[in-house]
């Protein structure tokens, strides 16, 4: 699981509808980048952009993979979903769109905050999709403190 | 490096290595070397789970000895409302308060009057409150610190309110040095405690002030001589001793007690490390922001379930449930002036001195790249472990015991499945056990699990 030698690397694998597990994955990269003694304000944004991307997953797709790469200066998270894609990725991208069924929403999610808050606590954002096939999202936060947002 | 004060205490002379405390601790604060317990002490949170568990009583809680009273000319305890829980349903805080004075303090001060007011006052924060949701109470100090140490961004919705027990023993002091014409430091105010950690948060608060409490005493440890000593006193009439009883503070005994007395639309109340963890993670995701307010306690069911307490914490929960209810069908409502309150407030009279600031662990390294070169040494060294977690190394978790390794601590020799020369020699002897006749009956292993894919992180 390790990739080139100065960066720390790691695939999750998340299944959608597992509603139970959503949230570990955050944890357990909010874990590793305590452990290294990344900024907390850092540790938060990543922390609550991972979690939307799992619930992503969890609501939406059929399984992902998420992949966190840290070098000394970057953070990356890409993330692959089977699942139905995004028809227009525009309006997805809204603060407020959601496709979200009644049940989700009981429970608290399908604001339509997702998307929109995982690039709101990126420095990059990437989004593409195709419909039927599935989405990728890719982010980057910058670690070293000169370049933080 | 600074030196973080425990309120627990490890006897070497007592331990006899028997690892229950390793594996209770929340935090993996625990080490077993040499057949004795030690304490990290950066990772400590003081909640006391390893002194509940410890087998020899080897592990003890630093509270003060009754002796502490003659230093003072004059001493006042403060009970915790806990206290009132640990007797039969018949034994009325006035009761036990009159008995408390019989044991040698020259007062006892009913602290439901301040928990009431400081519930309050509470609520005038969150009403002014524009900043982050959900505040969350101050109440226990192991959620402090356990915010301190792993929620740091968490850090500004700790309410800044002064605590009940703190404010009692700096008004009494005032008082008491007035009318009786003494020192404020000659008036001796002791806390009766539930836990250890309120005698951290005397000696070491979490926020650097400095506490107005001179010394906590343990509840287990004044238990039997305050039943003694409350058995001479006559009972008064049940109506009369109900009335002084303040409904919105004896709460504070138990969860949810806090929470009950802001009559917030969304509050929630939680109990217990694990659950906390499972809470405090969906603050820290921005889940539960349209909660207004946490009040969580690292005891099982608050503050009744302290481990210096001796009721059993159930039947002490129903106790401050049950006194609750007969105060609100009997509509007693010896509650503080909320006109008052509000005025004191303005003046600042509630808010604490200091400043609460985070605690976080030190990292693996303080250059990035060096952390993230011993992050992945550690991941290495984890797939090389067992994975079963037996604790025989001394540390609790194999991943724990991989840290300790990269960081020096620990040999991976240390591990009782050295690879691979152990290994193989582990197995020729566990073969040859297996081909001994057994007697028994056993019943057929179930077929081994396929191996997940990927790596599992904890």
């Amino acid at each position: 699981m390790m990739s080139d030698e100065s960066g720390l690397s790691h695939h999750f694998e998340i299944k959608g509808g597992d509603f139970s597990n959503a949230g570990r994955i955050s944890t357990g990269i909010k874990e590793i980048l305590q452990e290294i003694g990344i900024d907390s304000s850092i540790v938060v944004r990543t922390a609550i952009a991972s979690y939307e991307a799992e619930m992503n997953v969890v609501m939406y797709a059929q399984r992902a993979v998420i992949t966190l790469n840290i070098t000394p200066e970057k953070l990356h998270l890409k993330l692959e979903d089977e699942g139905p894609g995004i028809e227009n990725i525009d309006l997805a991208m809204k603060e407020g769109f959601s496709t979200a069924t009644d049940e989700m929403r009981e429970m608290g999610f399908g604001a339509g905050m997702g998307l929109p808050n995982i690039k709101k606590n990126a420095d990059e954002f990437e989004i593409s999709s195709t419909p039927g096939k599935g989405t990728t999202i890719k982010i980057t936060i910058c670690l070293d403190s000169t370049e933080k947002k | 490096m600074k030196e973080y004060f425990h309120s627990i205490r490890i006897d070497p002379e007592k331990c006899e290595g028997r690892m229950k405390c390793l594996r209770v601790c929340p935090t993996q604060a625990i080490r077993v070397r040499n057949a004795k317990a030690m304490i990290i002490a950066e990772k400590c949170i003081d909640c006391g789970e390893c002194i509940t568990v410890c087998p020899h009583r080897a592990i003890v809680p630093l509270t003060d000895p009754f002796g502490e009273l003659t230093k003072f000319r004059h001493t006042v305890a403060i009970p915790s409302p806990a206290l009132y829980a640990q007797f039969g349903r018949e034994i009325l805080p006035e009761k036990i308060l009159s008995g408390i004075k019989k044991l040698g303090f020259d007062d006892a001060f009913d602290l439901a009057l301040t928990c009431g007011e400081v519930s309050f006052a509470i609520q005038e924060y969150l009403r002014e409150y524009r900043g982050p949701k959900p505040l969350i109470s101050n109440a226990c100090p192991t959620v402090v610190r356990l915010i301190q140490v792993k929620y740091p961004e968490l850090i500004d919705q700790i309410i800044p309110i002064e605590l009940p027990r703190e404010l009692a023993a700096r008004e009494i002091k005032k008082k008491k040095s007035k009318q009786l014409k003494l020192k404020e430091k000659e008036i001796g105010t002791f806390y009766l405690t539930p836990c250890p950690v309120k005698m951290i948060s005397i000696k070491q608060p979490a926020e650097k002030g400095e506490s107005f409490l001179d010394g906590a005493i343990s509840i287990s440890d004044i238990y039997g001589p305050l039943l003694s000593a409350m058995e001479g006193i006559e009972k008064g009439s049940y109506r009369k001793a109900l009335e002084n009883i303040c409904i919105l503070g004896v709460g504070w005994a138990m969860v949810g007690g806090i929470c009950r007395t802001l009559r917030l639309k969304n509050s929630l109340a939680v109990s217990g490390l694990t659950e906390i963890l499972k809470v405090f993670n969906d603050i820290e995701r921005g889940k539960l922001r349209n909660i207004d307010f946490v009040e969580a306690y690292s005891c099982a069911q608050g503050c009744v379930g302290g481990s210096l307490t001796v009721e059993n914490v159930y039947i002490s929960y129903n106790k401050i449930l049950k006194l609750i209810e007969t105060l609100e069908f009997e509509q007693i409502k010896a509650c503080p002036d909320i006109r008052e309150v509000r005025k004191l407030y303005s003046q600042k009279y509630f808010f604490i001195k200091g400043k609460f600031e985070p605690r976080p662990l030190k990292p693996l390294d303080k250059d990035l790249a060096q952390a993230i070169k011993k992050r992945k040494e550690k991941e290495n060294i984890y797939e090389l472990l067992p994975k079963i977690d037996c604790g025989a190394c001394g540390a609790p978790t194999c991943l724990t015991f991989a840290e300790d390794v990269v960081k020096g601590e620990a040999r991976l020799t240390d591990c009782i499945f050295d690879f691979p020369q152990k290994h193989n020699d582990l197995s020729q002897e566990l073969s040859g056990l297996l081909k001994k006749p057994v007697c028994l009956n056993q019943t057929k292993p179930s077929p081994k699990k396929t191996s997940k894919k990927g790596k599992t992180i904890k």
